[in-house]
């Protein structure tokens, strides 16, 4: 490996969660530096590291810190650990492991951008990962890294470890404001509800991923200009994916962003190490359960994020889930678009009636009641959902999980339809229920 | 019985003082009306809404739009199969229904004895470990049907006194002692924050 | 709002290929209706936030980033906006959503309430498929459930726009009802056993965009096509614009009318389902006379008969030709339309020839606190940044679309509100700063909190609370709404406190009257000594005499000295005109001796009430829906009335029956429509020339009655001396609640279960210090008086305060009034057990 581990240097060390061990690898050294710069010179270092948002957007961390309006306190920051999307596998483990480093990078954006409270907020599900956040941040309060006068200077924030409770709409930055604030976790619109203007409490809020947060301590160690010369112009530094599904080695693996292809990590030795089985390939998942699929022509795109867009789909959350040649498509497809169904908020009519209408087709079909004109329907009301099923998605919903229902069905459809087709051909035909229909 | 005990009331008053709003600690209240009861009552989110002062409607409004907070009692042991993408491609749906046979129930039911609830449910954040599932919140990578029937083994002779009872989740709370905290600012009328306009550390 | 736009203000921006003109910042879906494109929307309100949550108003914008779908109902215009309506992209959009909305909806109209109504349905017939693609089956709910009293909901009809429950979070307070379960298993409801019990429920039924909430009182009484409507004012003290509905001469229902000065579209329960009363079967439909005649030794032996129009004419002229026309007295009125009071002020002061007429029942503040202050409109006190001091009873309680009003400025317009109110009212928790000040020391609190000065604690409230409020209105002009807080405690406090807060710069005054139409009583001169057109009796003599020829020259009686005379034997003939003294007024034992020993009492009202039982003759009246005319809000805003059914059996309007019976004294009223009183009044009042009945009824805001300055309030030196509060006391508050035993709510079968029984409340830590037991009755002294009643610990009263509901079941709390005390301390002995 010719680039440095940034992330997930500390993965190794078995007792890496505790103080003491990070203290020893360097950890809290960022901050000490932290506090000798102004907080401009700070953010300016994650500026010029060009620092790419790792919770599936890719907007960079340095532009939207400067997005906060002047003059406008409190400001908060919310740590997005909200983990959800399926294949997406990196933040819990940052957070089992390596907690200190998180922290670390939270109390440096809050120095940088004056932000009065730091809210990180895990997931529900992951109680061992709650276990080891809590206990670093007790022992950080303990040691003076958090809290009152941080290190003896008038640095002074808290961090609150908030815990979830299953949605995965929530892991949506406008929808974790509302859950914090003790609501239904449902997206608001934007504009005008622009974290970094209009955000916890009415204030101005940055929110960021995990794994974001966690490069930041590298970058003001090693300096931004170091950081942004690891990988492509465009995609600076390394960038964490986990591999799952039909491969042999699945993993969780931190990369170098745009030297690395996705056949590197799909079929190389360090990474997933060719499909199980010796099977081929039928298609994979670039970037968790909303991006559109790739199949094998792909595997030579490099990981990054300007190319990917361009080949249509996105890296989003790092996710990579590969599907061999006795993948059932239709099931497949099924599968993900359920999920959706299951997990939208139900504020928009697109997606709340929409997604559950596209599961319940793609049910039918499977269970031998599909019709001739359903893959049809099918798109069409893909369609109603994001007009032109076009990438990146348009939508008539306020926030992208409805839109994210249409990725594995168009995708599916314009590589596989015909095993669509098969299932329709041996269906009755029959209508599966009586007509609800009714008059006006 | 199912409204807040002291020492509930306790943590509660404590995590409520960490938020400048107090509805903010709803959901960690309901973490711990789960924590003392398995489940959610109604009795609890009547005295959730009293403490927090909202109405019960509120309460209901947030706690049930959650998956993880169950309104009517589970087993002791909730287990949830993951039936995401991953976990599908290697075989969740047999293990699911395998966990069926074996505990003589169906999904988002309960064992008669109260011991097991049994669900499928979407990604838990474990998709290199396929299939996989939790008992109560707690991780099982790799399961396969012998795995499966072991754990249920375990719990049933009591040797995995590891994993606490449904309800309880993360075995270490966030303390924050009294003289180390910076202090909650007021959401209105807060001033800018003494650190900003320092240039560098001058000691 | 009718503010003059600079120019500055207007944008330009494009809607379907036009140029067209807006207000800048104005939200894109008003902006387009005005330029005549109505866009479909369910969820969008104009009175509650938007929450782009239907997506039914999705549109093409295009604001130089190429056209993108947005909807309309979340963004404000801008310069050089290009939106489309009709684009293809848009029509399939919608027609998309639309197709999602009704995937789940049952689509049965027929047997809907909204049928006919329905936004969906419409949107349905108008844009959408002939057939659904859906075959699967529909979401299933328990069919209409309750949700309270008097409100349905039909979860299989609901499209989740979040209306209701925005309303009742937002917009009242109220978050009874609530989002619950997530995706497409989203349901609104209640939480199981607590009921949406708010005083607002009826305003979800009117907004709700399909038919899923109803309402009991018009569930399946008709189809809306069935009704014809008329605009017209609820005669409240807000004088609320509804639209009242009905079908074969019956009114169905009272909605809200949409306007931008008062109430917005809202109403109170109380108010909106009252209209049942109107139509009750106890209306009283025929003259009454007291069964053989007008000598009586014993009234309440002979029950009131039927009689007809000329012999209860004939009796009234009798009896008052038998007596002088200051034995002649008049109580009540302020129900009455403005023109029905002018035409009764008339009959009396210019006919008859007595001054002892009063509107008020001994309980609205005097003329001179109503009239005698600069006055300012709702929108005025509602102005965005204002500084606003309350010295209020619990608006939630009885000034319902106020309450809203003033909340929404505070919530949404950072209005600030400082409260000054013995117990926490709704608006408490809404409140910049909310003190309690103790009952009767209202003068000396205002006093401190102006001047920032005075000892460690004022009037119940500590020295930092004061600063603080001192701090919050320093320098600011200031907006003040005030109205009498409890019926136990002199008005002299109030006054002080008024004239004190007059000498500030700039101040205005908003006042608030008990009775739904005591302004109007006032500017018809329905008060000792006062003439129509705020003109003291003395100054009218002159202007008014060829016009009224038997003007007294004395001030006359007002409410109280009436039945203390009356009591005396010395009043002849007593009218009731739509008022009932022994519910009402504050001591109801000189009301009953009253009404024993007068000759011959007239009531002139809807229903034969407490004090109608003891009347001699009693004539039918028309009420407020079954006449024309109009009414006097606390803006002093004038507003029509418009009939819209007819009057059962022979009742006529108020104003007729006044005529009649000058008519039978020998002369002519000169009034023969409502409008003729507008006319006499321009010819008799310098200042309300400009109003009549057409500008009236023209203009969407009413006219406003400006105060003229001929009535004042007397300036103070100093503010007079407290009685010391004796710390083994409890010092007494008697208001009112929103539902009560007062004959309109008794009459709606929708409310008269609401009222309670009667209780007094005070601070859970008084009631353990006094050792005292949850549901046991126990004694309350107020001086000679005591009363057993039910005593309950409630957090919203304050420590020291007794606080009681007036006219509920029970107990009647006013026995425990004081005749005369500035303030009313009580004591609570817990020892002595009642048996
Ligand atoms: C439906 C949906 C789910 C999301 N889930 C997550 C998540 O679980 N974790 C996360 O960090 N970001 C998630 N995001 C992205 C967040 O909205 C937001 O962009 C991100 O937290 C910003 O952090 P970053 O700039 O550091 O990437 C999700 C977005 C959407 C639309
Ligand atoms: S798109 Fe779906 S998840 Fe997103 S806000 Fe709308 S309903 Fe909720
Ligand atoms: S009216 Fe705009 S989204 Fe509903």
């Amino acid at each position: 490996m010719t680039f440095p581990l940034i992330t997930t240097s500390r993965w190794e060390i078995e007792d890496a969660h505790t103080i003491d061990r990070y203290v020893e690898t360097e950890g809290y050294k960022a901050l000490t530096k932290a506090l000798t710069l102004t907080p401009e010179e700070v953010h300016d270092e994650v500026k010029k590291a060009s620092l790419l948002g790792r919770g599936g957007a890719g907007f960079p961390a340095g532009v939207k810190w400067g997005f906060l309006p002047e003059n406008v306190w409190p400001r908060y920051l919310v740590v997005n650990g909200d983990e959800s999307e399926p294949g997406t596998y990196k933040d819990r483990i940052l957070l089992e492991r390596d907690p200190h480093q998180l922290i670390e990078g939270c109390l440096i954006t809050c120095y940088a951008l004056g932000l009065s409270q730091c809210f990180l907020y895990v997931r529900g599900e992951m109680a061992h990962g709650q276990e080891r956040v809590a206990s670093a941040l007790n022992e950080a309060y303990e040691a003076g890294y958090v809290g009152k006068n941080i290190l003896g200077t008038e640095f002074s924030v808290d961090i609150v470890l908030h815990w979830g409770a299953g949605a995965y709409i929530v892991g949506e930055e406008t929808a974790l404001i509302e859950s914090l604030e003790g609501n239904r976790g449902m997206p608001r619109l934007k504009p005008p509800f622009f974290p970094a203007s209009i955000g916890l409490y009415g204030k101005p809020t940055i929110v960021n991923n995990v794994e974001t947060l966690s490069n930041v301590p590298w970058i003001v160690l090693h300096g931004g200009e170091e950081f942004s010369k690891i990988g492509s112009e465009q995609s600076t530094g390394t960038r964490i994916f986990a591999v799952s599904g039909h491969v042999n080695n699945p993993g969780v693996f931190e990369v170098e962003f745009g030297t690395t292809t996705f056949r590197d990590l799909i079929m190389g030795e360090n990474y997933g190490q060719g499909i199980l089985n010796g099977n081929k390939i039928k298609a994979f998942i670039p970037g968790g359960a909303s991006a559109p699929w790739f199949f094998e022509e792909h595997l030579d795109v490099p990981l990054e994020k300007s190319t990917v867009d361009q080949a249509g789909s996105m890296l989003g959350s790092g996710a990579i889930v590969v599907m061999d040649e006795t993948t059932d498509i239709v099931r497949a497809c099924h599968n993900v678009v359920r999920f959706f169904s299951r997990e939208s908020c139900g504020k928009c009519a697109p997606c709340r009636e929409g997604t559950s209408w596209l599961e319940k087709i793609l049910q039918r079909i499977i269970d031998g009641n599909g019709r001739d004109d359903d893959l049809d329907l099918l798109l069409d009301v893909c369609d109603n959902i994001s007009p032109g099923i076009t990438w990146p998605p348009k939508q008539t919903t306020i926030c992208p999980l409805g839109p994210s229902a249409v990725s594995p069905i168009s995708s599916a459809i314009k590589k596989y339809k015909h095993e669509f087709e098969a299932y329709i051909s041996q269906s009755s035909q029959g209508t599966p229920v009586g007509i609800q229909g009714g008059i006006l | 019985m199912s409204r807040l005990n002291e020492e509930s009331i306790r943590i509660a008053n404590e995590i409520i003082s960490r938020y400048p709003i107090k509805k903010s600690a709803l959901i960690p209240l309901l973490h711990l009306a789960q924590e003392q009861e398995g489940w959610v009552s109604g009795e609890a989110m009547n005295h959730i809404a009293e403490i927090l002062q909202i109405t019960p409607a509120e309460v209901l409004g947030t706690c049930s739009f959650y998956e993880m907070f169950k309104r009517s009692p589970v087993g002791e042991y909730q287990l949830n199969i993951c039936h995401g993408i991953s976990c599908h491609l290697l075989g969740a749906e047999n293990l699911l229904h395998h966990a069926e046979e074996t505990l003589g129930i169906k999904e988002g039911e309960v064992t008669e004895d109260g011991k097991f609830s049994l669900e499928g449910v979407e990604c838990i954040a474990a998709c290199t470990e396929a299939p996989c599932l939790q008992v109560n919140y707690r991780y099982q990578n790799k399961v396969t049907k012998s795995h499966f029937n072991q754990l249920v083994q375990e719990i049933n002779d009591g040797n995995r006194s590891e994993i606490p009872k449904h309800g309880s989740l993360a075995k270490v709370r966030q303390s924050i002692p009294a003289e180390r905290l910076a202090g909650i600012e007021p959401v209105d009328g807060a001033q800018p924050p003494e650190w900003l306009n320092r240039n560098g550390r001058d000691s | 709002m009718s503010e003059i736009l600079g120019s500055e203000d207007l944008i330009n921006f494009t809607l379907n290929g036009e140029e067209v003109s807006a207000t800048n910042g104005e939200n894109l879906i008003e902006a387009c209706e005005k330029a005549g494109v109505e866009i479909p929307r369910f969820c969008y309100h104009k009175r509650m936030n938007s929450v782009g949550m239907c997506r039914m108003c999705i549109v093409e914008i295009d604001t130089g980033r190429g056209p993108a779908l947005q909807p309309s109902c979340m963004l404000s215009v801008s310069e050089g906006m290009s939106v489309n309506t009709e684009s293809e992209t848009t029509k399939k959009a919608q027609d998309g959503v639309l197709e999602f909305l009704l995937l789940n909806h049952p689509l049965d109209c027929p047997v809907c309430d909204k049928g006919g109504e329905c936004p969906l349905q419409d949107q349905t017939i108008a844009f959408g498929p002939g057939e659904t693609r859906f075959i699967e089956e529909k979401r299933h709910f328990e069919k209409p459930i309750p949700i309270n009293e008097n409100v349905f909901l039909d979860r299989e009809r609901c499209i989740l726009c979040d209306r209701c429950t925005r309303f009742a979070d937002e917009v009242v307070g109220d978050p009874l009802i609530h989002f619950i379960d997530r995706g497409n298993a989203t349901q609104v409801n209640t939480f199981p056993e607590d009921p949406f019990a708010s005083y607002f429920s009826g305003n979800v039924v009117q907004i709700c965009p399909v038919g899923a909430l109803t309402a009991k009182p018009y569930r399946f009484k008709a189809r809306p096509w069935d009704l014809e409507e008329i605009e017209s004012t609820f005669p409240n003290p807000l004088g609320d614009r509804i639209t009242i509905q009905s079908s074969r001469d019956q009114v169905l229902r009272f909605q809200g009318l949409d306007n931008d000065s008062v109430n917005w579209g809202w109403l109170t329960d109380k108010d909106r389902f009252s209209f049942q009363a109107f139509q009750s079967e106890y209306r009283v439909q025929e003259p009454l006379v007291r069964g053989g005649g007008l000598n009586k030794p014993d009234k309440n032996g002979r029950r009131l008969v039927a009689s007809s129009w000329s012999n209860v004419l004939n009796m009234t002229t009798e009896a008052i030709n038998r007596t002088e026309p200051n034995r002649i007295a008049i109580i009540g009125g302020s129900r009455l339309t403005n023109e029905s009071q002018y035409a009764w002020t008339k009959l009396a002061k210019g006919i008859i020839g007595t001054d002892n007429v009063d509107g008020s029942l001994g309980d609205e503040l005097p003329t001179r606190a109503l009239l005698g202050l600069p006055t300012t409109t709702i929108d005025d006190v509602c102005t965005p940044g204002n500084t606003v001091i309350l010295i209020t009873p619990d608006l939630k309680e009885e000034y319902g679309t106020l309450y809203i009003r003033l909340r929404h400025a505070a919530i949404e317009n950072s209005v600030k509100l400082i409260e000054l109110s013995p117990i926490e009212t709704g608006l408490s928790r809404t409140a910049a700063i909310s003190l309690r000040p103790r009952p009767g020391e209202i003068a000396k609190v205002v006093e401190s909190i102006l001047t920032g000065e005075g000892p460690v604690e004022i009037g119940g409230i500590p020295k930092e609370q004061i600063l603080q409020a001192h701090e919050l209105i320093k320098g600011n002009e200031l907006k003040i709404v005030y109205g009498k807080q409890s019926i136990a405690e002199s008005d002299q406090p109030l006054i002080e406190a008024l004239a004190l807060l007059k000498k500030t710069s700039n101040s205005k005054f908003l006042p608030l009257v008990r009775r739904g139409n005591a302004m109007g009583a006032v500017h018809m001169g329905m008060a000792p000594g006062l003439l129509p057109g705020q003109i003291p009796l003395s100054e009218g003599l002159k202007t008014f005499l060829n016009l009224w020829p038997n003007l007294p020259n004395e001030k006359g009686m007002g409410t109280e000295e009436i039945l203390q005379s009356a009591a005396n034997g010395m009043i002849d003939v007593l009218f009731l005109l739509g008022a009932d003294p022994l519910s009402d007024f504050y001591d109801p034992e000189l009301v009953e001796k009253a009404l024993n020993t007068v000759n011959t009492v007239i009531s002139v009202d809807l229903f034969v009430n407490a004090s109608a039982y003891h009347a001699d003759i009693f004539f039918p009246a028309s009420a407020f829906i079954e006449v024309n005319g109009s009414h006097t809000n606390i803006e002093g805003r004038v507003t029509p009335i418009r009939q819209k059914v007819t009057s059962p059996g022979t009742a006529r309007p108020d104003w007729m029956i006044a005529a009649e019976i000058a008519n039978r004294l020998g002369y002519d009223l000169n009034i023969e429509r409502p409008e003729d009183a507008w006319d006499e009044l321009g010819q008799t009042s310098t200042t309300q020339t400009k109003v009549d009945m057409d500008l009236i009824c023209d203009s969407p805001d009413g006219q406003i009655l400006e105060s003229t300055g001929a009535i004042t309030l007397e300036e103070i030196k100093e503010v007079s001396d407290t009685r010391p509060f004796d710390s083994y006391s409890l010092r007494l508050v008697l208001a009112k609640r929103m539902y009560d035993l007062g004959t309109i709510t008794q009459m709606s079968p929708a409310l008269k279960e609401f009222a309670r029984t009667s209780q007094l409340f005070i601070n859970p830590t008084d009631f353990k210090s006094m050792g005292l037991k949850s549901g046991e009755p126990v004694l309350v002294t107020a001086g000679e008086k005591n009363l057993t009643v039910l005593v309950v610990p409630n957090n919203k009263v304050p420590r020291s305060i007794a606080f009681g509901y007036l006219n509920q079941m029970g107990e009647d709390l006013r026995t425990l009034l004081v005749k005369g005390a500035d303030s009313i301390d009580i004591r609570i002995d817990p020892t002595v057990k009642v048996g």
